[in-house]
Formats: C-alpha cells, structure tokens, sequence
C-alpha cells in the first residue's frame, strides 16, 4: 500500500492537543484520550476487553518472542519503527517455524512527539499487522520525560502456532546441507546510514524490511523437517548469522562471495562508507539451511514466494567446525568472524 | 564501467597470480605502506593466494593505529570539557591511556561520528553557543578536506570551530622505517590514495637513496596484485626506482589544487607516532595564520609524549618486526574487544586483520582462485 492511500484508510483522530505530555502516561482522563482512538485503530475481541491482558487461544505448541526497536530515525527510506516492530516480531516467530497470531504492544512516548507522528506509527503498525493477519491484542503506553527516550520506543512480544512439521536447529545441520538467502543484502542498513546526521547521502536505496512468515510456512509445507535451520539476518547482517550458525550447531559453514547477492548501489554505499554489506543490517532476510536432496526445489520455491534473488549460498561442512568461511570472489578464503562491536566506517 | 567487479576479475587474478609465481626467483619481504591495502589483502583472501616466498609486511598506513596515546587523551579531555567533539568512526574505539572517545560518550560526553569535517562546519554553525572540535586524524589523503573544512569556518566567520589536527604523512614514516636497525624491508607498495593527494615525485629520492623499489598500487584485488608483480619485476632485475602500477588514478605531479590547500592550510612538524617515536617533518599542523581554528593552541593542550604502559608491541609489528601472532598478547589479554593498542582496533590494522585472518581454518585455503558462479 502506497503512504498515500494508507493516510486514507487511516485519518489523523480529532484531538484536543498536538503533542504527547507527560499526562497522557499517567492512567487518567488525559491517557484516555491518548487510546480511545488506538483501541478503535486496533480493534479485535480480545483487545476490546481492555482488560490488562488478553486472553486467546492457539493450535497447540506455541512459539514466544520479545523484541525491543529503538531505530532512529524513526522514518527512513522504505519504513519506520512501526512497520518494523509488527515484521520483525512476526520474523522472528517465523524463524521458529511458527505461524504468527497474536503481538502485544509497548510503546514509550518521549514528551513532545507530535501527535501526528505518533498516528503515523500506529497506522503502519495496523497497516503491517493486516498483512500479516496477526492481531494486536494487549498493550501499554508510557511517556518518559523530554530527553530520556527518543521520540518513540517499541516493545513487542508476539505469539504463534508452531507449524506441526518445524523441527528448526542449529544443532540439525549437517554436512552437505545447502544454505539459501532469500535476496540481496545489506539496503536495511545503508537505507538508515543515509539519513543519519554526519553521514546522510543521496540514494535511492530503500529498507528491505518485510514479512517473512509466508515464505516459511511454505518451505514447512512442503519440505517439513528437511528444513534443517531458519534465521533471520537482522543485525550484525549474513555474516552474523552465519558465525553464529556454525558457533551453536559446531558445524563448519563455507560461503561463496559470488553468489551473495548485494545490489549495486548498496555495493557502491558500502565501498565509499568502508563497511562489509555481509555485516550490514537487514529487516526481510533469512537463511534457510536445508537438506542437500530439497536444495533445488526449496529455491525455486522461495523465488516463487516473493523473492526471485534468492540463492544458494554455500555448504555446511565438517571442517572447520564452529566456523563460518567465506571464499572471496576471487578465490582467496577468510573466516566470517562475529564483530566485536559495532562495524565502525573506516577512515580513508 | 562496473567499478565493483572489474577489477576483481577471477580470470585476470589467476592470471597475475601465476604470474607472480613465474618472474620470482627467491624471497621477497614486501611491505605494503596503507592499512586499505592491509584490509583488502585480507578481505579477499589474497594473502593465501600468494606464493609463500612473497612475504607480506603490514606497514604504519592505518591512521588510527599510529594516532598516538596523548592526542587521544587529549581527544577525551576535550569531550568531557563541554566540547562537541566530531571524528571518524574507528577513530572512537581507539582505547587512550583511560577511556576511549565511546567510552567518553557513554559517560556523557558530546562525542559524533562523522562521515565528512564539512559537516562538522555545520554544527559549529548551527550551534553558535558550543565549540565544535573535528579531531583530525590521517594521511594527506585526509587533510585536504579538513584544512577545506577550516577555509570554510574561517570563511563564514565561525570562532566555535576548530580542528585538532593529528595528521601524519607517509615519506617521512617509510624514510624513518628504513633507518631503523631492526627493519628489513626488500621493496614497497606505495599508497594509492596518498599518491592521489601527492604523486610520486617525492619517492624518487627514497628509492635512490636506500636502493630500495617502490611501487604505486591501488586497492582492489587486481591492483594489488598487479603492484606485487611490478615490484616483484624491480627486485628480481635489482632496480631500485619508482613505478606506477596504480595509472588510472595517480600522476606523478598528484592533485595540484589539494596540494596548493595543503600548503596553505599546513605546515610540517615533528610528530610522535605510536609505537615509533617522534618523527621529525612527519607531521601537519595548521600554520600560525589559521591559529584562531587550532584546537591545541586555542585550549591550550600540551603537547608532551605519551607513555605506553601495558606492553603493547604495536611499534615493532608497524615496523614489520613482529608479525602479529607473535606478540605475547596476541589474540590472548589483546583482542578486538580487548585491544591493548590500535593495530587491534581498526579493521585497518594488522593485528585486527592477523586476527580475523587467522580465527579460521584458511591454511587449506586453495592456491588457484575458483572460477566465478553465474
């Protein structure tokens, strides 16, 4: 849905102020106001209990996830934090091999976040959540003082069925699985450098951000426990989930630089900025490490469900175990280390 | 042109590679002088693509790792003064004799990572009541922009900005290097980017001097290989002269306009390198006319030496006298988490490279790169 047509669907409420105080965290009349529209923006059975939890029903062995999003700024190239909280949350319950149902919501407003921003978030937080038919069906405001938050926090835990046929593991991997990426890397982060004070570019690079459920539920459809392992590459980006992959199931991984797809003007960001894309964040990537038999079928089926990029990767391996390796595109191989921090632009 | 995959053809590596492996004879020590060229060397895995007799020494060209103790210090003091203080990003990892410019921030202290000094300019502007330091670290390649970024402050008038300029220059470190005992250097890949900034003419006399070639080399895979073949040419036929394997972007003369603004905005000075000492002539301070934009002069900074008090080695690796694992503390007390110096710190340094390089098993690393995948 284009920002256009979403403002459309979901008009600014008619308030009495334009800016978030301290008062509207504090349980009364002024907090009322604050959520009487958001109940109506969110609106589901459970919600509308407004009671100080939800009470709902699932299919049997659940997945549970938590999840804090801090991103700043809180608009950038092809999202904002709230499209972020509800795909991200609904990522990582898809990771586990579930089927996400149900989020529950924290927001903490810094005193003085214009209303209107603040709509803009939670209409793409409903906006996000239709996608991916998930209900928001408990939650909780706080406002901190002005200076002590930034503009707008997140919290969100999400609930979701287990697929009956997800066995995911690192520990599962074995020698010979094929790892596949479901496209290019590295626009999530780029997309955030480039409107960051000191370092803002022009570019037309765009957050990756989306859902990843739909995809993986079709993978568990049809090739069950021959999905060996499951993993979304937010932060720290591939090369972390890749060094941790190894790390938790002991197992050697190898990487072909050639086959990871990065697009261009990504590429290009990152050799000016001096930052590996492999490391860069991203917000709609996922490795999926399956068993060499499937390995042709599942890409053509991921290239299916959305993601004509994806590839196959690499190998897992019985060497080097508790590592992952990266054969450079002209042959030579380095290891993929975890970064002791953040990955710092380099100077020259 | 796709300047991305151009130069790191497989096809054209193998090619250089084997090479390489034809024109040498015996052993060759290489230093190459720039820590981009430490890090792509890495990066790509070009080290285990090598033949073994062409030794690779890391040379003192990553600007962080030879920023010595005292200017950060004085970095750290300036940010907890009250100051805004603006760098580079790796600069703010760099451990002082206490604290870090991070750790700085973490405590408080109005630390920003900056991608360009110009933008430093604008904060000065935008923030009239504050002072607004650019901690300057870097080769010639960086302080064209920041001597820029003090015309432009001093151009629109801005009191509140000034730069602490730790520049340090390349002819002077290669020429104090080859003085030193220890040093055993056979040739050298000059920096690309600096030889933008400067050409070559001023390595003529080096060359001459200490019978020694030296290369000009880029940075991407077939650059780099291209210099190490070139050098490996000069030192099999015994001629010590300068050479430009790096043509498509340098000139003998360099950039006549970033050197005019050196020359204007700059003068040479001794400078303390960490690890190495003070080194006379090898490094650039602001000349006395640009005082009023000197941060040192302005907050009245000494300008003692440091004293480096944990055992950190990083002069002798910067020498090409250790290699990094043998450093006693080595991957050990030092890592990139914990770094006991700068080597460890920068994905620019060779410590922190030796350290990535060596965390995995790349010794079964092939000798022939793999053809491309479609």
């Amino acid at each position: 849905m284009n920002p256009a047509s979403a403002a459309l669907a979901c008009p600014l409420p008619k308030l009495d102020f334009s800016e978030i105080h301290l008062g509207h965290g504090s349980g009364g009349i002024l907090m009322q106001r604050l959520l009487e529209p958001l109940f109506g923006l969110f609106a589901n059975p459970a919600l509308s209990e407004r009671h100080d939890g939800a009470v709902v029903s699932t299919g049997g062995r659940i997945a549970i996830t938590t999840d804090g999003f801090v991103v700043s700024p809180i608009f950038f190239p092809g999202g904002d934090i709230g499209r972020l909280a509800v795909y991200g949350t609904v990522n990582d319950l898809a990771m586990c091999g579930a089927h996400p149902r149900y989020l529950a919501l924290g927001l903490i407003l810094e005193e003085g976040l214009p209303v209107e921003e603040l709509w803009k978030v939670l209409c793409s937080i409903r906006e996000a959540a239709d996608r991916c038919s998930v209900a928001i069906v408990t939650g909780d405001t706080k406002v901190v003082e002005r200076g002590k938050g930034d503009r707008i926090f997140l919290h969100a835990t999400g609930v979701g069925d287990l697929h009956p046929q997800a066995s995911v593991s690192a520990r599962r991997m074995s020698p010979g699985d094929q790892i596949l990426l479901n496209g290019p890397v590295g626009a999530h982060g780029i997309a955030i450098l480039s409107v960051r004070e000191g370092f803002s570019f022009e570019s037309s690079i765009e957050s990756d951000t989306a859902p990843l459920h739909v995809s993986v539920l079709r993978l568990l459809d049809r090739f069950g426990t021959q999905v060996h392992f499951l993993r979304d590459a937010t932060r720290g980006g591939l090369a972390t989930v890749l060094a941790e992959a190894a790390q938790q199931g002991s197992k050697g991984i190898e990487v072909d630089q050639a086959r990871i797809p990065v697009d261009e003007e990504v590429g290009s960001a990152c050799e000016i900025l001096g930052l590996d894309p492999l490391y860069v964040a991203n917000e709609g990537r996922f490795v999926a490490v399956v068993a060499p038999e499937i390995a042709e079928e599942a890409l053509a089926e991921l290239r299916r469900s959305g993601w004509p990029k994806a590839a196959a990767i690499g190998t897992v391996g019985d060497e080097h175990p508790g590592k992952a390796l990266l054969r450079s595109s002209i042959g030579g191989k380095r290891p993929l280390p975890l970064l002791p921090g953040e990955q710092l632009p380099r100077i020259c | 042109m796709k300047l991305l995959s151009e130069y790191r053809d497989p096809e054209l590596v193998r090619a250089i590679l084997s090479r390489i492996g034809e024109r040498r004879t015996r052993s060759w020590r290489i230093m190459e002088v720039c820590g981009g060229q430490t890090h792509n060397l890495v990066k790509y895995g070009i080290l285990s693509l090598l033949p073994k007799e062409i030794q690779l020494i890391h040379g003192p060209g990553c600007p962080v790792c030879v920023t010595p103790l005292r200017q950060i210090d004085q970095a750290v003091e300036l940010a907890q003064r009250g100051v805004i203080l603006c760098s580079y990003g790796d600069m703010l990892r760099v451990p002082g004799s206490r604290k870090s410019l991070l750790e700085a921030k973490a405590g408080g202290a109005d630390v920003r990572m900056l991608y360009s000094p110009l933008e430093a300019v604008r904060i000065a502007r935008e923030n009239p009541g504050r002072e607004v330091v650019f901690f300057g670290v870097g080769f010639e390649t960086t302080a064209p922009a920041n001597g820029l970024a003090v015309a432009h402050a001093a151009r629109e008038g801005l009191p509140n900005f000034s730069l602490l300029s730790a520049h340090v220059l390349v002819p002077s470190a290669m020429e104090a290097l080859l003085a030193d005992p220890e040093c055993r250097i056979d040739g050298f890949l000059a920096a690309g980017h600096v030889c933008t900034v400067m050409g070559y003419e001023e390595y003529e006399p080096l060359a001459a001097r200490h019978r020694l070639p030296i290369v000009v080399t880029g940075f991407e895979p077939l650059d780099l290989l291209q210099g190490i073949l070139q050098l490996v040419g000069l030192l099999e036929e015994g001629r010590a002269t300068v050479e430009n394997a790096y043509g498509r972007v340098v000139r003998r003369e360099g950039n006549p306009q970033a050197r005019a603004l050196l020359a204007k905005m700059f003068e040479q000075v001794a400078r303390e390198w960490r690890g190495m000492g003070r080194i006379p002539g090898s490094g650039l301070d602001l000349r006395p006319e640009w005082k009023a934009f000197d941060a040192r002069r302005k907050f009245a900074l000494d300008s003692g030496e440091s004293r480096e008090g944990n055992g950190c080695q990083a002069g002798r690796i910067l020498k090409g006298v250790l290699k990094p694992p043998q450093c006693p503390f080595f991957g050990k007390e030092c890592t990139p988490s914990t770094p006991h110096g700068a080597p460890m710190v920068s994905s620019e340094g060779a410590c922190a490279a030796y350290f990535h390089f060596s965390a995995g098993a790349v010794d079964d690393a092939p000798a022939e790169p793999a053809a491309s995948h479609p």
